[in-house]
């Protein structure tokens, strides 16, 4: 009986020390490859733009993004799903039904999370908080402070996302509410500067939580051309560092490509906006090494 | 007994060892990020549908639809914004429907009757296209959610407005003034409610909130001695007017005059 224990308990703990084995040796040479897609502004865009529509003529829809994302999942399952705001406002669908519709097909999507646009105030933040019980995913900011409202609670500063052992953390910059929404729709809700709060994040997030990637969410817009002051994303890569990735909105810019900033440290920052309402998905493709062979060579952006 | 306890002990510890391994050689080195790849991915007609997604909007889609497309009134020819130099068919009509519904409001609210509207040309965003007008065709006229404001202005501000119309060069939506243009581009005979305008009067002027924050430049709207929510979206009005009438009018009286 003894013996029989005893050799058991051996043969196990063989079989885990060859695991442990295996399992090191196999992680030492792994790529990981994490694909973050992502979209901003899109509206209440629904349906696609109809077959006489002057400009995005069969354009976007919901269901055809679905069938992209479900395309690129197949392919890659270590996906981030992401929205840069401005959910709300924009079609009947969302003076009909207050953005639940919104919500919903956004949670049959999987999105993972969401920052918070200008016009998701536009029903007030009792309107916003009605929808919440709809929505599967996360909602992040980092620079409304909600306490006194009664979004308090609902929406996280920050959130770390662990895809397949890569730790991607994730937090959210809105846009200064006064003068562009209407003081009785944000209430009480504070807004703290952008810069400041990304600074505070990015120690967090890649000091002392050590992620492999951080990403920004960003409804601050890309750039203002007429108002040099204005914090932009584009500003905001150049001030701060640790951030990987700005996903941007509210001005609804259209890009060919994604845009390397350099930021304070002299690293790249990749700044990406995908224009709006749906018509195009942003697709950011993420490659990790542990080899060190590999990594002495230092990153390299295809854009 | 006293052997198996030895070999129990010996046993957790390795297994603690082995697992102090595992987290040191895993958490000893990050990933490093060493490839980007970034790109838009346009969705276009080419791209396949979800069967499951579309079921499940239908409903939404079918009820807002039905409701849209019921219809509300008839007009008789087309109302335009781009056909007409200093007023237009069309926003004679909505400036019209404005001070009209936003009154009934405002003199139930505050015991004062407005006294004008100005709207902007730009926020008209379509055509009131002939043959049946629906909820649809609110919601094209006015897809934004902009609603009344009543703004108390004397005057002199007034003034500024018939300045503002010349200087813009375009058929701003105006009703209860009416003024001439002179030959040297400056505006005379401006009548208020059919009455010379009295610069020490104070005049209520009801507009939508982008104007009455100064948007489109209308800087007179800043200077205002009381400002009025009528809490009355524009396209809400547009709907309760349709609902009202049978048959669209086509105003076509002249408001600016030019010399």
């Amino acid at each position: 009986m003894k013996r029989r224990e005893f050799i058991e308990k051996t043969a196990a703990s063989t079989a885990l020390l060859s695991l442990g084995l295996s399992l090191s040796s196999f992680e030492t040479n792994d790529i990981k490859h994490l694909t973050i897609l992502h979209t901003n502004d899109v509206h209440s865009h629904i349906d696609p733009f109809p077959a006489d529509d002057p400009r995005n003529a069969n354009k976007g829809g919901v269901s055809r993004r679905a069938a992209l994302i479900e395309t690129i999942r197949k392919e890659n399952p270590n996906v981030l799903l992401l929205d840069a705001g401005d959910i709300f406002q924009g079609t009947p669908y969302f003076n009909y039904y207050g953005g639940e519709l919104e919500f919903k097909l956004m949670s049959m999507m999987k999105y993972d999370a969401s920052t918070i646009g200008n016009h998701d105030f536009d029903n007030g933040l009792d309107g916003l908080y009605a929808q919440m019980p709809h929505a599967t995913f996360e909602f992040i900011n980092s620079n409304y402070d909600f306490k006194n409202t009664v979004m308090n609670g609902l929406v996280k500063p920050y959130k770390i996302f662990n895809k397949n052992g890569i730790k991607v953390g994730v937090f959210g910059l809105g846009i200064e509410l006064d003068g562009l929404v209407d003081k009785k729709m944000y209430k009480e809700t504070v807004y703290n500067n952008p810069v400041e709060v990304a600074q505070d994040m990015t120690q967090l997030l890649k000091k002392d939580e050590k992620c492999d990637l951080v990403i920004c969410l960003s409804h601050l817009g890309y750039n203002y051309r007429d108002d040099e002051s204005k914090i932009c994303d584009l500003k905001l890569a150049e001030l701060t560092q640790d951030i990987d990735l700005i996903i941007g909105g509210h001005t609804h810019t259209f890009l060919d490509k994604p845009t390397i900033v350099k930021n304070k440290a002299g690293e790249n920052v990749l700044v990406n906006q995908v224009g709006c309402y749906g018509i195009n998905l942003g697709r950011i493709d993420f490659y990790f090494d542990k080899n060190k062979a590999h990594t002495n060579q230092g990153k390299s952006i295809i854009v | 007994m006293v052997k198996l306890k030895k070999y129990n002990g010996f046993l957790k510890l390795f297994v603690i060892f082995l697992t102090l391994f595992f987290i040191f050689s895993c958490s000893q080195k990050n990933y490093n990020l060493t490839k980007i790849e970034g790109k838009q991915l346009p969705i276009t007609e080419k791209g396949n549908e979800t069967p499951q997604i579309e079921k499940f909007i239908k409903p939404y889609r079918d009820h807002i639809n039905k409701d849209l497309d019921s219809v509300l009134a008839y007009c008789p020819e087309t109302l335009d914004k781009s056909t007409g130099k200093w007023q237009t068919t069309i926003g004679n009509l909505m400036a019209d429907v404005c001070l009209e519904k936003g009154n009934v409001v405002f003199k139930a609210r505050e015991k004062k009757n407005i006294d004008l509207c100005l709207l902007n040309h730009g926020g008209i965003r379509a055509i009131l296209p002939k043959g049946n007008v629906t909820t649809r065709t609110a919601f094209e006229i006015m897809p934004f959610e902009n609603s009344l404001i009543v703004v108390a202005l004397n005057g002199n501000q007034i003034l500024d407005i018939a300045s503002y119309i010349i200087k813009e060069k375009k058929p701003q939506p105006l009703s209860g003034m009416t003024f001439t243009i002179a030959k040297d581009n400056t505006a005379k005979n401006i009548l208020i409610q059919g009455k010379p305008v009295d610069t020490n009067k104070t005049y209520y002027v009801v507009t939508n909130d982008y104007l009455a924050n100064g948007g489109d430049n209308m800087n007179f709207f800043l200077k205002a001695t009381d400002k009025f929510d009528l809490n009355y979206k524009i396209r809400n009005v547009l709907i309760d007017y349709f609902k009202e009438v049978d048959t669209i009018p086509v105003k076509n009286d002249v408001r600016i005059t030019v010399e």
